[in-house]
C-alpha cells in the first residue's frame, strides 16, 4: 500500500513540475495555454535524441532538455504568443489548440507515432526494499529532483528580487507596472522558465508517463486540473493539487482499474462545483 | 398618434424575423444540391450533420456565451444511443430512434448544465472537457455494450419511415440529413426570434442586468444548454445512422476542438455560421486530406492559429459583407442585432 | 403606516471591513426617500444588498412585510423591487425597443416563451411605445443601445426599471455623468414618477435631493447617521461637517 503511495507521490511531483509553469502563466497573464504539454513533449523527445542516439549521458540530457525547451518557449513567446495576449479567452483557447495540433502532427511526422523510451542508466533501474516499501529507483530520482526544484522555486519566489517582481505582477499587473516593474519581461522570462520546467518534466516523465506524439493531448486535462484545482495565486496550491491528483490517480488505477480514470475526472468536477475558484485561490480571483 | 408608431414597431419586428433573400438562396441551393450534385452526396451528408452539430454549439456559444471544449459529449451520446437502438432492434424506425437519441443527449445536457452555470471561462472549459472525457472513458470501459476501441459493429439501419432504404451512394442519407437539419433549423430560428431568444442575448450581454429585470439567468442557461445537447445528440445520431457505426472518437477532444473551428470559420451568433462553417471546413478537410492524408491535423491546427492571428472579426467581416448585400437586396430595416464583429462577451 | 421596504440591522463585511454596519431603514409606501452621504459611505452597497446583488453578512430585508433576505435577485424584481445603476448597465447590442420589451415580457410572465415571435403580443408593443414615449426615446428606439448618446442611455436605464412596474424603485445616482444640458430631462422624469411607486434615491446633486425628497437618510461609514425631513437634515450642522470630513465627535 505504501508502495502505491510512494508511486503516487512520485507521479504527483512530476505533474507539479510539468504543470507549475502553466499555473504561473495563467495567474500572471490570465492566458490559457493549452499547448503547455507540447513543450513537455519537446523536452522528452530532445532528451530521447540526445541520450538514445547521440550517446549523451542521461544526467546531462536532463539539464539540456530544460535549457533547450526554455529557449524554445522564449522563441515561441516572442514570435507567436505575444500577439494573442489581449485576445479573448476563446481566441487563446483556439490558438493554443491549433499549436497543439501542429506540434502533435509535426512530431508524428519527424519521429513516428510509436511510443518511445529514453535509455535510463542501469543505476536507476529496478527497485529496492526500504522498511517493507518497494522503492523504485527511478521514481526516487523523480521525487528527489522534483523536490529540489520545488524548494528552489519557493526560494526564488520568496527570496529573490525577480521572485517578488513576479509575485507583484501576478497579484496585480497594473499596479506592478505602475511601480516600474517590466511585467512583459517578467512574463517572457517566466514563460521560458515554465516551458523549460515542462521540458524537464517531459524528459523525466517519459519513463513513467509514456512518450509519444499524442502526449500533449493525453495529459492536457491533467495539467488543467492541477491549475484549476490548485488555483493560480501561489505554487503551494498546484503543488498540493498535483500530489492529490497523483496519489488519487495511481491509487484509483490500482484498486479499481476499471474506474481508475474516472477518479480524476470526478474529483475535478466535484472540486470545481464546490470551489469554482480553486482549492487555495484567494476569494478575489480572476 | 401612438397608434401609428405601434403599427410601425409591429411591422419592424415582423419584418425583422422575415426570411431574407440570402436565406432563401441558401436553402434553395441546398435543395438543388440534391439533384445537381449526386456524386457528392456522401460528403454533403457529412456537411449536413456537421452543420447541425455546429448549430448546436452556436446556441450555447454564440447566443449564451458558454465556451465548451466538450460538446462532443452530447454528440457521442446521440451516436451510441442511435447505434444501439438499431443494433438491438429496440427502436428500429430511424426517425423515432433519432428523436430518442436526442432526448438521451438532452438528459445529459440537463444534468451537466448546472456545472457550467458557475465559475469562470477556464472553469467552464475544464468542466465541459471533463464531462466529454468521462463519457469517452465510460464508453471505453463497457466494451461489451459499446464495442470499446473497435467500435460498435453489426449495426443495421431499417428503412426510414419504413420506406426509404439507406443506399451506399448516400442519396437517401443526404436527403434524410438535410431534412432533419432543415426542420431543426426552423425550430432554432423560431426560438431565436422569440422572447426566449431575446432574453438569451440579454443574458449573454449583461447577466447582471438580466437578473435585475426579472430574468432567471440560470433557468435560461439550463434551458438552452439542454436544447443544444438535444441538437448535438441528433447530429451524432445522424452520423451513426448514415454510417451504421459508432466508435469512441465521437467523444474525442479533437471532435470538440474541430467543432469550435467549424463554428468560428462561419461566425457565431447568427445561426448560419455553423452551416457555412461546416461547408467550408469539409471542403478544406477534403482538399487537405487528399494532399496529406496522415498529417492533415497539422494544417487544421495552422488554420486555427492563422484565424486567431488574423482576427475573428476580420474574418467575420467577409461573411458580414455578404449578409449586408443580401439585406440591401431585400430593403428591410437594418438589423441592429446581427453583429459582424466577434462578440466581445465570448470568453473574456 | 407600515413600511413597504425595511431593513433590520443590515450588515455587509468585506474581509475585515464593514461596508454596511447595522443599517435599519423603514421606507413608507409612496415615499420619496433620499439616501445621501459622502463617497464610500456604503450607499451603493446598501442598494446591492436590497436588490440581492450581494448577500448580507447579517440582518434582514423586508419587502411589503415579507422577508426577502434569502430571495434571489430576479425573484425580488418579480415581487416589485427594481433598480437603476449608477453606471449604466444596459444591453449594448440590443435596441431600446428590445430592451424595454424584454422587461415587459418578463413581467407579464411571457419572457420565457419560445414559440411566439417577438412583437406578436399587441399589449406588450403598446406598453413599450408608451414607456419609450414618456422617456423621449421614441426617435432612437431602433438604434443599437451602445450607439446612443449617454443622456439617452441614462433615460433608457430608468425606463428599463420603470418597465418592470415596480412597487419600489431604487435609483442609484440617476443624474450621474449626464451632461448639464440633458440633466433637466432626467430630473423631470424622476419627478414625474407615479405617486404610488415608492422611490429610494441615491444622489449627490443636492438640488435634486432637496426638491425631490420628502425624507432623507444620511449614511456615513456604513452606518445611518441622521434621518429626517429635508428641513431637519439641511439645518443640522453635523451633516455639513460630515461632508466636509470633520470628525463626528467634534
Amino acid at each position: 500500500m505504501l508502495t502505491i503511495l510512494f508511486d503516487g507521490i512520485a507521479y504527483g511531483m512530476l505533474l507539479f513540475v510539468l504543470a507549475c509553469g502553466l499555473s504561473v502563466t495563467l495567474g500572471l497573464m490570465n492566458f490559457v495555454n493549452l499547448a503547455h504539454g507540447a513543450f513537455a513533449m519537446a523536452g522528452g523527445y530532445i532528451t530521447l535524441v540526445l541520450v538514445n542516439r547521440a550517446g549523451v549521458p542521461f544526467f546531462a540530457g536532463l539539464p539540456i532538455a530544460f535549457l533547450a525547451t526554455a529557449l524554445l518557449g522564449a522563441l515561441f513567446e516572442r514570435t507567436l504568443y505575444v500577439h494573442v495576449y489581449n485576445k479573448s479567452h476563446l481566441d487563446q483557447v483556439l490558438f493554443t489548440i491549433g499549436l497543439v495540433f501542429m506540434s502533435v502532427a509535426a512530431v508524428d511526422y519527424v519521429m513516428g507515432s510509436q511510443q518511445v523510451f529514453i535509455q535510463i542508466p542501469s543505476t536507476l533501474q529496478g527497485r529496492f526494499e526500504f522498511f517493507g516499501i518497494g522503492i523504485g529507483r527511478y521514481r526516487l530520482l523523480i521525487i528527489i529532483i522534483c523536490g529540489i526544484l520545488t524548494v528552489a522555486l519557493q526560494l526564488i519566489l520568496s527570496g529573490t528580487r525577480f521572485g517578488s517582481r513576479l509575485r507583484a505582477s501576478v497579484d496585480d499587473a497594473r499596479v506592478a507596472r505602475g511601480l516600474g516593474i517590466n511585467v512583459n519581461r517578467v512574463f517572457a522570462l517566466t514563460f521560458a522558465f515554465g516551458s523549460g520546467l515542462a521540458g524537464l518534466g517531459g524528459a523525466l516523465g517519459a519513463e513513467i508517463l509514456g512518450l509519444d506524439p499524442t502526449f500533449p493531448l493525453k495529459y492536457m486535462v491533467y495539467f488543467l486540473i492541477v491549475v484549476t484545482v490548485g488555483g493560480t495565486s501561489s505554487i503551494t496550491g498546484p503543488f498540493i493539487a498535483s500530489l492529490l491528483i497523483g496519489i488519487a490517480d495511481v491509487t484509483g488505477k490500482y484498486y479499481v482499474p476499471k474506474f481508475g480514470a474516472f477518479v480524476i475526472y470526478t474529483i475535478m468536477i466535484v472540486l470545481l462545483l464546490v470551489r469554482p475558484q480553486g482549492l487555495l485561490a484567494r476569494a478575489a480571483g480572476k | 398618434m401612438n397608434a401609428g408608431i405601434i403599427k410601425q414597431v409591429t411591422q419592424h419586428l415582423v419584418n425583422r424575423a422575415r426570411w431574407s433573400a440570402m436565406e432563401y438562396a441558401f436553402w434553395l441551393a441546398a435543395l438543388a444540391s440534391i439533384f445537381l450534385l449526386p456524386s457528392r452526396h456522401l460528403i454533403l451528408t457529412e456537411v449536413a450533420w456537421l452543420g447541425l452539430f455546429a448549430l448546436s454549439l452556436d446556441l450555447i456559444l454564440g447566443y449564451a456565451g458558454i465556451i465548451s471544449l466538450g460538446h462532443a459529449a452530447f454528440f457521442g451520446v446521440g451516436s451510441y444511443v442511435a447505434a444501439l437502438l438499431a443494433k438491438h432492434a429496440i427502436i428500429t424506425e430511424p426517425v423515432l430512434a433519432l428523436v430518442a437519441s436526442g432526448i438521451a443527449a438532452a438528459f445529459l445536457g440537463f444534468a451537466t448544465s448546472f456545472l457550467v452555470l458557475r465559475g469562470s471561462d477556464l472553469t467552464r472549459l475544464m468542466v465541459t472537457l471533463g464531462v466529454a472525457l468521462i463519457m469517452r472513458e465510460i464508453a471505453n470501459q463497457i466494451p461489451e455494450i459499446t464495442g470499446g476501441a473497435d467500435g460498435l459493429q453489426g449495426v443495421v439501419i431499417a428503412p426510414i419511415l419504413g420506406t426509404f432504404q439507406l443506399d451506399i451512394f448516400g442519396h437517401v442519407a443526404y436527403v434524410y440529413c438535410l431534412l432533419v437539419l432543415f426542420v431543426l433549423f426552423l425550430l432554432a430560428r423560431r426560438i431565436i426570434y422569440s422572447p426566449f431568444g431575446l432574453s438569451l442575448r440579454a443574458v449573454k450581454g449583461n447577466p447582471l442586468r438580466s437578473a435585475l429585470i426579472g430574468i432567471s439567468v440560470n433557468g435560461r442557461l439550463v434551458a438552452v444548454y439542454t436544447l443544444a445537447a438535444f441538437y448535438a445528440g441528433v447530429a451524432g445520431a445522424l452520423l451513426a445512422q448514415t454510417t451504421a457505426f459508432a466508435s469512441l472518437d465521437v467523444f474525442s477532444f479533437e471532435r470538440s476542438a474541430d467543432l469550435l473551428l467549424v463554428l468560428i470559420i462561419g461566425g457565431t451568433g447568427y445561426l448560419y455560421g455553423g452551416l457555412i462553417g461546416a461547408v467550408i471546413f469539409k471542403l478544406m478537410q477534403d482538399w487537405i486530406a487528399n494532399l496529406t492524408p496522415q498529417y492533415w491535423q497539422f494544417w487544421i491546427g495552422l488554420v486555427l492559429v492563422l484565424i486567431v492571428l488574423v482576427g475573428r472579426d476580420r474574418i467575420g467581416l467577409g461573411t458580414g459583407m455578404v449578409r449586408a448585400l443580401g439585406q440591401r437586396a431585400v430593403r428591410r430595416l437594418p438589423i441592429p442585432a446581427l453583429r459582424i464583429a466577434a462578440p466581445p462577451a465570448e470568453g473574456r | 403606516m407600515p413600511a413597504v421596504l425595511a431593513t433590520q440591522s443590515l450588515e455587509k463585511h468585506f474581509g475585515g471591513i464593514a461596508a454596511v454596519n447595522g443599517v435599519s431603514l423603514a421606507i413608507e409606501k409612496g415615499a420619496r426617500h433620499a439616501l445621501i452621504g459622502p463617497n464610500g459611505a456604503g450607499k451603493t452597497t446598501v442598494i446591492n444588498l436590497l436588490t440581492g446583488v450581494l448577500r448580507p453578512s447579517a440582518g434582514r430585508i423586508m419587502l411589503e412585510g415579507e422577508d426577502i433576505t434569502a430571495l434571489a435577485a430576479h425573484h425580488r424584481v418579480q415581487r416589485g423591487l427594481a433598480r437603476t445603476f449608477q453606471i449604466n448597465q444596459l444591453f449594448l447590442d440590443l435596441t431600446p425597443l428590445e430592451t424595454v420589451g424584454l422587461a415587459i415580457s418578463e413581467r407579464m410572465g411571457s419572457g420565457g416563451q419560445w414559440w411566439r415571435l417577438v412583437g406578436s403580443k399587441l399589449e406588450v408593443t403598446e406598453e413599450i411605445v408608451d414607456i419609450l414615449g414618456r422617456f423621449q426615446l421614441t426617435d432612437v428606439m431602433f438604434e443599437r443601445t451602445g450607439n446612443l448618446p449617454y443622456g439617452k442611455q441614462r433615460l433608457l436605464e430608468i425606463a428599463l426599471a420603470i418597465a418592470c412596474r415596480p412597487h419600489v424603485l431604487l435609483l442609484d445616482e440617476p443624474a450621474a455623468g449626464v451632461p448639464e444640458a440633458e440633466r433637466h430631462d432626467i430630473l423631470t422624469t424622476v419627478a414625474a414618477l407615479p405617486s404610488d411607486v415608492t422611490v429610494l434615491l441615491i444622489e449627490h446633486d443636492m438640488d435634486l435631493v432637496f426638491s425631490f425628497a420628502d425624507r432623507i437618510s444620511v449614511l456615513v461609514n456604513g452606518g445611518l447617521f441622521i434621518e429626517g425631513t429635508p428641513d431637519e437634515v439641511a439645518r443640522d450642522p453635523r451633516v455639513k461637517a460630515v461632508y466636509l470630513g470633520e470628525s463626528l465627535n467634534a
